[in-house]
Protein backbone atom coordinates (compact mmCIF):
# COMPACT_ATOMS: atom_id res chain seq x y z
CA UNK A 1 0.00 0.00 0.00
CA UNK A 2 2.61 2.47 0.61
CA UNK A 3 5.20 1.16 -1.52
CA UNK A 4 3.78 2.80 -4.28
CA UNK A 5 3.76 5.53 -3.14
CA UNK A 6 7.27 5.56 -2.47
CA UNK A 7 8.71 6.93 -5.28
CA UNK A 8 6.15 9.98 -5.73
CA UNK A 9 7.69 11.27 -1.94
CA UNK A 10 9.63 14.19 -3.55
CA UNK A 11 11.61 15.97 -1.32
CA UNK A 12 12.50 19.55 -2.53
CA UNK A 13 14.98 21.32 -1.46
CA UNK A 14 13.73 23.52 1.14
CA UNK A 15 12.70 20.08 2.71
CA UNK A 16 16.83 18.77 2.86
CA UNK A 17 17.66 21.53 4.21
CA UNK A 18 15.18 21.01 6.88
CA UNK A 19 16.08 17.85 7.73
CA UNK A 20 19.95 18.47 8.30
CA UNK A 21 18.96 21.41 10.36
CA UNK A 22 16.42 18.92 12.85
CA UNK A 23 19.55 16.81 12.72
CA UNK A 24 22.07 19.60 13.92
CA UNK A 25 18.91 20.36 16.40
CA UNK A 26 19.36 16.75 17.85
CA UNK A 27 23.09 17.26 17.89
CA UNK A 28 23.09 20.59 20.23
CA UNK A 29 20.03 18.85 22.46
CA UNK A 30 22.28 18.53 25.24
CA UNK A 31 22.09 22.17 25.89
CA UNK A 32 18.81 21.04 26.90
CA UNK A 33 20.48 19.42 30.18
CA UNK A 34 23.85 21.53 30.60
CA UNK A 35 22.19 24.96 30.45
CA UNK A 36 19.68 24.57 33.33
CA UNK A 37 22.00 22.74 35.20
CA UNK A 38 24.19 25.76 35.03
CA UNK A 39 21.70 27.78 36.32
CA UNK A 40 20.92 25.53 38.88
CA UNK A 41 16.94 24.91 37.73
CA UNK A 42 15.54 22.10 38.80
CA UNK A 43 12.71 19.91 37.02
CA UNK A 44 9.73 21.41 35.73
CA UNK A 45 6.72 22.68 37.77
CA UNK A 46 4.46 19.86 38.53
CA UNK A 47 6.44 17.16 36.90
CA UNK A 48 8.51 15.83 40.08
CA UNK A 49 9.58 12.13 41.11
CA UNK A 50 7.30 10.76 44.30
CA UNK A 51 10.56 11.56 46.57
CA UNK A 52 10.98 14.77 45.36
CA UNK A 53 6.67 15.40 46.01
CA UNK A 54 7.46 13.79 50.02
CA UNK A 55 10.38 16.22 50.24
CA UNK A 56 8.06 19.50 49.07
CA UNK A 57 5.07 18.41 50.88
CA UNK A 58 6.18 15.85 53.27
CA UNK A 59 4.29 12.95 52.30
CA UNK A 60 3.57 11.26 49.04
CA UNK A 61 -0.34 11.77 47.76
CA UNK A 62 -1.56 7.68 47.60
CA UNK A 63 -3.05 8.26 44.03
CA UNK A 64 0.47 9.61 42.59
CA UNK A 65 2.27 6.70 44.94
CA UNK A 66 -0.28 4.06 43.30
CA UNK A 67 0.33 5.55 39.69
CA UNK A 68 3.44 6.77 39.15
CA UNK A 69 5.09 3.78 38.33
CA UNK A 70 2.09 2.58 36.10
CA UNK A 71 4.65 2.57 33.24
CA UNK A 72 8.00 1.67 32.84
CA UNK A 73 9.85 3.31 29.99
CA UNK A 74 12.37 1.73 27.92
CA UNK A 75 14.51 5.32 27.97
CA UNK A 76 13.12 7.04 30.64
CA UNK A 77 14.19 10.90 30.96
CA UNK A 78 16.06 10.54 27.76
CA UNK A 79 19.17 8.59 29.01
CA UNK A 80 20.32 5.03 28.90
CA UNK A 81 21.78 5.52 32.28
CA UNK A 82 20.41 7.73 34.85
CA UNK A 83 23.13 6.89 37.15
CA UNK A 84 25.84 8.32 35.38
CA UNK A 85 27.19 11.34 36.57
CA UNK A 86 29.55 12.30 33.58
CA UNK A 87 27.70 15.21 31.65
CA UNK A 88 29.72 13.93 28.58
CA UNK A 89 28.47 10.86 28.41
CA UNK A 90 24.21 12.36 29.61
CA UNK A 91 25.13 14.60 26.66
CA UNK A 92 25.71 11.78 24.37
CA UNK A 93 22.81 9.45 26.09
CA UNK A 94 20.46 12.93 25.49
CA UNK A 95 21.88 12.98 22.04
CA UNK A 96 20.90 9.25 20.98
CA UNK A 97 17.43 9.21 22.66
CA UNK A 98 17.17 12.66 20.40
CA UNK A 99 18.04 11.10 17.50
CA UNK A 100 16.09 7.53 18.08
CA UNK A 101 12.98 9.95 19.17
CA UNK A 102 12.57 12.25 16.31
CA UNK A 103 13.41 9.59 13.60
CA UNK A 104 10.18 7.63 15.36
CA UNK A 105 8.87 10.48 15.57
CA UNK A 106 9.29 11.56 12.05
CA UNK A 107 8.42 7.52 10.38
CA UNK A 108 5.38 7.65 12.66
CA UNK A 109 3.44 10.75 11.72
CA UNK A 110 4.85 9.95 7.61
CA UNK A 111 2.82 6.84 8.12
CA UNK A 112 -0.06 8.27 9.37
CA UNK A 113 -0.34 11.35 6.75
CA UNK A 114 0.41 8.68 4.23
CA UNK A 115 -2.89 6.66 5.20
CA UNK A 116 -4.76 9.46 5.72
CA UNK A 117 -3.88 11.75 3.19
CA UNK A 118 -5.54 11.24 -0.24
CA UNK A 119 -5.39 14.96 -2.00
CA UNK A 120 -3.39 15.62 -5.09
CA UNK A 121 -2.48 12.15 -6.02
CA UNK B 1 4.08 20.86 30.56
CA UNK B 2 3.73 17.32 30.80
CA UNK B 3 1.65 15.84 33.62
CA UNK B 4 3.13 12.41 34.73
CA UNK B 5 0.80 9.45 35.88
CA UNK B 6 -0.43 10.20 39.58
CA UNK B 7 -0.96 13.84 39.07
CA UNK B 8 -4.10 14.03 37.54
CA UNK B 9 -6.93 11.76 39.41
CA UNK B 10 -9.11 9.34 36.61
CA UNK B 11 -12.43 11.80 36.86
CA UNK B 12 -9.86 14.55 35.29
CA UNK B 13 -7.75 12.05 33.04
CA UNK B 14 -10.48 9.82 31.92
CA UNK B 15 -12.79 12.96 30.28
CA UNK B 16 -9.60 14.75 29.21
CA UNK B 17 -8.65 11.11 27.47
CA UNK B 18 -12.39 11.37 25.70
CA UNK B 19 -12.16 14.31 24.55
CA UNK B 20 -8.86 13.95 23.14
CA UNK B 21 -9.58 10.99 21.01
CA UNK B 22 -12.94 12.73 19.77
CA UNK B 23 -10.15 15.66 18.59
CA UNK B 24 -8.10 13.26 16.95
CA UNK B 25 -10.84 11.65 14.86
CA UNK B 26 -11.84 15.01 13.76
CA UNK B 27 -8.37 15.81 13.50
CA UNK B 28 -7.80 13.00 11.01
CA UNK B 29 -11.23 13.25 9.09
CA UNK B 30 -10.17 17.38 8.38
CA UNK B 31 -6.09 16.68 7.52
CA UNK B 32 -7.94 14.17 5.22
CA UNK B 33 -9.44 16.95 3.09
CA UNK B 34 -7.01 19.97 3.43
CA UNK B 35 -3.49 18.56 3.10
CA UNK B 36 -2.19 17.99 0.23
CA UNK B 37 -0.15 14.90 -0.79
CA UNK B 38 3.41 16.64 -1.65
CA UNK B 39 3.01 18.29 1.95
CA UNK B 40 3.24 14.85 3.48
CA UNK B 41 6.96 15.41 4.31
CA UNK B 42 6.57 18.51 5.96
CA UNK B 43 4.29 16.68 8.64
CA UNK B 44 6.29 14.26 9.37
CA UNK B 45 9.01 17.43 9.97
CA UNK B 46 7.09 19.06 11.52
CA UNK B 47 6.50 16.26 14.36
CA UNK B 48 9.65 15.44 14.47
CA UNK B 49 10.77 18.96 15.24
CA UNK B 50 8.04 19.16 17.82
CA UNK B 51 9.81 16.20 19.43
CA UNK B 52 13.12 17.95 19.33
CA UNK B 53 12.33 21.26 20.18
CA UNK B 54 10.56 19.85 23.76
CA UNK B 55 14.18 18.71 24.59
CA UNK B 56 15.41 21.99 24.67
CA UNK B 57 14.73 22.74 28.75
CA UNK B 58 15.03 26.42 29.46
CA UNK B 59 15.87 27.33 32.81
CA UNK B 60 14.66 30.04 35.30
CA UNK B 61 17.83 30.31 37.36
CA UNK B 62 17.27 28.65 40.22
CA UNK B 63 13.93 27.93 40.22
CA UNK B 64 12.18 25.40 37.31
CA UNK B 65 12.62 24.47 33.91
CA UNK B 66 10.36 24.77 30.57
CA UNK B 67 10.37 24.41 27.11
CA UNK B 68 9.21 25.23 24.04
CA UNK B 69 6.23 22.83 21.92
CA UNK B 70 6.16 24.07 18.45
CA UNK B 71 2.38 24.08 17.95
CA UNK B 72 2.33 27.48 16.91
CA UNK B 73 3.61 27.25 14.45
CA UNK B 74 2.84 23.79 12.89
CA UNK B 75 -0.68 25.31 13.40
CA UNK B 76 -0.28 28.25 10.90
CA UNK B 77 2.39 26.81 8.72
CA UNK B 78 0.06 23.33 8.04
CA UNK B 79 -3.04 24.60 9.89
CA UNK B 80 -4.23 23.66 13.45
CA UNK B 81 -5.42 19.85 12.70
CA UNK B 82 -2.32 18.66 11.01
CA UNK B 83 -0.38 20.42 14.38
CA UNK B 84 -3.45 18.32 16.76
CA UNK B 85 -1.75 15.05 14.58
CA UNK B 86 1.88 16.04 14.42
CA UNK B 87 2.18 16.87 18.10
CA UNK B 88 0.24 14.37 19.64
CA UNK B 89 2.33 11.66 17.79
CA UNK B 90 5.30 13.47 19.49
CA UNK B 91 3.66 13.30 22.66
CA UNK B 92 2.88 9.85 22.49
CA UNK B 93 6.10 8.25 21.51
CA UNK B 94 7.97 10.89 24.64
CA UNK B 95 5.15 9.05 26.87
CA UNK B 96 5.24 5.80 25.53
CA UNK B 97 9.43 5.58 25.32
CA UNK B 98 11.30 8.19 27.28
CA UNK B 99 8.83 8.09 30.03
CA UNK B 100 8.17 11.77 29.60
CA UNK B 101 4.50 12.56 30.46
CA UNK B 102 2.53 9.75 31.88
CA UNK B 103 0.56 7.09 30.40
CA UNK B 104 -2.63 7.88 32.12
CA UNK B 105 -2.46 11.84 31.31
CA UNK B 106 -1.67 11.01 27.01
CA UNK B 107 -4.97 12.41 26.65
CA UNK B 108 -4.60 15.69 29.30
CA UNK B 109 -1.06 16.42 27.66
CA UNK B 110 -2.19 15.76 24.52
CA UNK B 111 -5.39 18.32 24.69
CA UNK B 112 -3.69 20.91 26.43
CA UNK B 113 -0.23 21.09 23.33
CA UNK B 114 -1.47 19.10 20.83
CA UNK B 115 -5.39 20.58 20.46
CA UNK B 116 -5.99 23.71 22.50
CA UNK B 117 -2.69 24.94 21.53
CA UNK B 118 -2.70 24.93 18.17
CA UNK B 119 -5.76 26.13 17.87
CA UNK B 120 -5.39 29.16 20.27
CA UNK B 121 -2.09 29.48 18.16
CA UNK B 122 -3.59 29.67 14.84
CA UNK B 123 -6.85 32.12 15.94
CA UNK B 124 -4.79 34.51 17.37
CA UNK B 125 -2.17 34.44 14.23
CA UNK B 126 -5.80 35.07 12.08
CA UNK B 127 -6.63 37.44 13.85
CA UNK B 128 -3.51 39.57 13.78
CA UNK B 129 -2.09 39.20 10.98
CA UNK B 130 -3.84 40.56 7.41
CA UNK B 131 -3.92 38.58 4.16
CA UNK B 132 -2.32 40.10 2.07
CA UNK B 133 -0.05 40.99 4.92
CA UNK B 134 3.61 42.72 5.26
CA UNK B 135 6.41 40.80 6.14
CA UNK B 136 6.51 42.92 10.07
CA UNK B 137 2.85 42.51 10.32
CA UNK B 138 3.71 38.68 10.04
CA UNK B 139 6.79 38.50 12.20
CA UNK B 140 4.87 40.33 14.80
CA UNK B 141 1.68 37.94 14.85
CA UNK B 142 3.24 34.71 14.83
CA UNK B 143 5.27 35.81 17.77
CA UNK B 144 1.85 36.97 19.61
CA UNK B 145 0.23 33.56 18.73
CA UNK B 146 3.26 31.45 19.81
CA UNK B 147 3.55 33.37 22.95
CA UNK B 148 0.30 33.87 24.35
CA UNK B 149 -0.60 30.06 22.57
CA UNK B 150 2.19 28.59 25.22
CA UNK B 151 1.20 30.55 28.28
CA UNK B 152 -2.34 29.88 27.81
CA UNK B 153 -1.67 25.84 27.17
CA UNK B 154 0.81 26.65 30.34
CA UNK B 155 -2.18 28.23 32.46
CA UNK B 156 -4.65 25.38 31.39
CA UNK B 157 -2.32 22.57 32.79
CA UNK B 158 -1.98 24.40 35.43
CA UNK B 159 -5.80 24.62 36.15
CA UNK B 160 -5.87 20.56 35.55
CA UNK B 161 -3.08 20.27 38.59
CA UNK B 162 -4.59 22.67 40.44
CA UNK B 163 -7.94 21.75 41.07
CA UNK B 164 -6.86 18.04 42.24
CA UNK B 165 -6.89 18.85 46.13
CA UNK B 166 -10.39 19.71 45.50
CA UNK B 167 -11.61 16.96 43.62
CA UNK B 168 -9.63 14.15 45.72
CA UNK B 169 -8.08 14.27 49.09
CA UNK B 170 -8.38 11.45 51.66
CA UNK B 171 -10.10 12.03 55.21
CA UNK B 172 -7.42 13.86 56.83
CA UNK B 173 -7.07 16.70 54.25
CA UNK B 174 -4.37 15.37 52.48
CA UNK B 175 -4.09 15.26 48.36
CA UNK B 176 -4.54 12.01 46.66
CA UNK B 177 -3.09 13.52 43.79
CA UNK B 178 -1.41 16.70 42.28
CA UNK B 179 -1.10 17.95 46.29
CA UNK B 180 -0.82 22.22 45.04
CA UNK B 181 -4.03 24.15 44.56
CA UNK B 182 -4.88 26.78 41.96
CA UNK B 183 -3.65 29.17 44.17
CA UNK B 184 -0.34 27.82 43.66
CA UNK B 185 -0.25 25.95 40.57
CA UNK B 186 -1.55 28.83 38.11
CA UNK B 187 1.29 31.65 39.43
CA UNK B 188 4.17 28.72 38.77
CA UNK B 189 3.25 27.63 36.23
CA UNK B 190 2.15 31.15 34.35
CA UNK B 191 5.45 33.36 35.51
CA UNK B 192 7.67 31.17 34.01
CA UNK B 193 6.21 30.70 30.84
CA UNK B 194 5.81 34.42 30.51
CA UNK B 195 8.91 35.39 31.40
CA UNK B 196 10.75 32.95 29.45
CA UNK B 197 9.23 29.68 27.60
CA UNK B 198 6.51 31.59 25.87
CA UNK B 199 9.16 34.02 24.62
CA UNK B 200 11.08 31.34 23.05
CA UNK B 201 8.31 29.91 21.63
CA UNK B 202 7.10 33.43 19.87
CA UNK B 203 10.69 33.40 18.56
CA UNK B 204 10.73 30.22 16.89
CA UNK B 205 7.12 30.89 15.82
CA UNK B 206 8.14 34.32 14.46
CA UNK B 207 11.68 33.29 12.57
CA UNK B 208 9.60 30.24 10.92
CA UNK B 209 6.64 31.44 9.83
CA UNK B 210 9.05 34.73 8.62
CA UNK B 211 11.25 32.42 6.83
CA UNK B 212 8.34 30.54 4.78
CA UNK B 213 6.65 33.56 4.25
CA UNK B 214 9.26 34.88 2.81
CA UNK B 215 10.59 31.88 0.38
CA UNK B 216 7.58 29.77 0.36
CA UNK B 217 4.55 31.87 1.00
CA UNK B 218 1.97 29.11 -0.94
CA UNK B 219 2.98 26.76 1.84
CA UNK B 220 1.63 28.15 4.74
CA UNK B 221 -1.74 27.30 5.77
CA UNK B 222 -3.30 30.41 7.65
CA UNK B 223 -2.91 32.18 4.12
CA UNK B 224 -4.33 29.97 1.67
CA UNK B 225 -8.12 30.93 0.51
CA UNK B 226 -10.68 30.19 3.00
CA UNK B 227 -7.77 28.08 5.19
CA UNK B 228 -7.96 25.53 2.33
CA UNK B 229 -5.72 24.03 0.19
CA UNK B 230 -4.86 26.82 -2.01
CA UNK B 231 -3.97 24.35 -5.51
Amino acid sequence: MLSGKEAKMEISKLQKKILIILLLLCLIAPLGIVIPAFFNAGEAWGEWSAQTVKELVGYVPQGLAKYSDVWKAPLPGYTMNAGDKSVMHQSGYYIISGIIGATITYIVMLLISKLIVRNGE
Amino acid sequence: MHIPDGYLSPQTYIPLMGVFVVSAALAVKNVKKEVSARNIPYLGMAAAFSFIIMMFNLPIPGGTTGHAVGSAVIAILFGPWAATVAVSVAIIIQALIFGDGGITAIGANCFNMAVFMPFAAYYIFKLLSSNPAGSARVFFAAFISGYLSLVMAAVLTAAELGIQPMIASSSDGKALYCPYNLSISIPAMAIGHLLLFGIVEGIITALIVSYFFKNEPGVIYAFRKGGKNGD
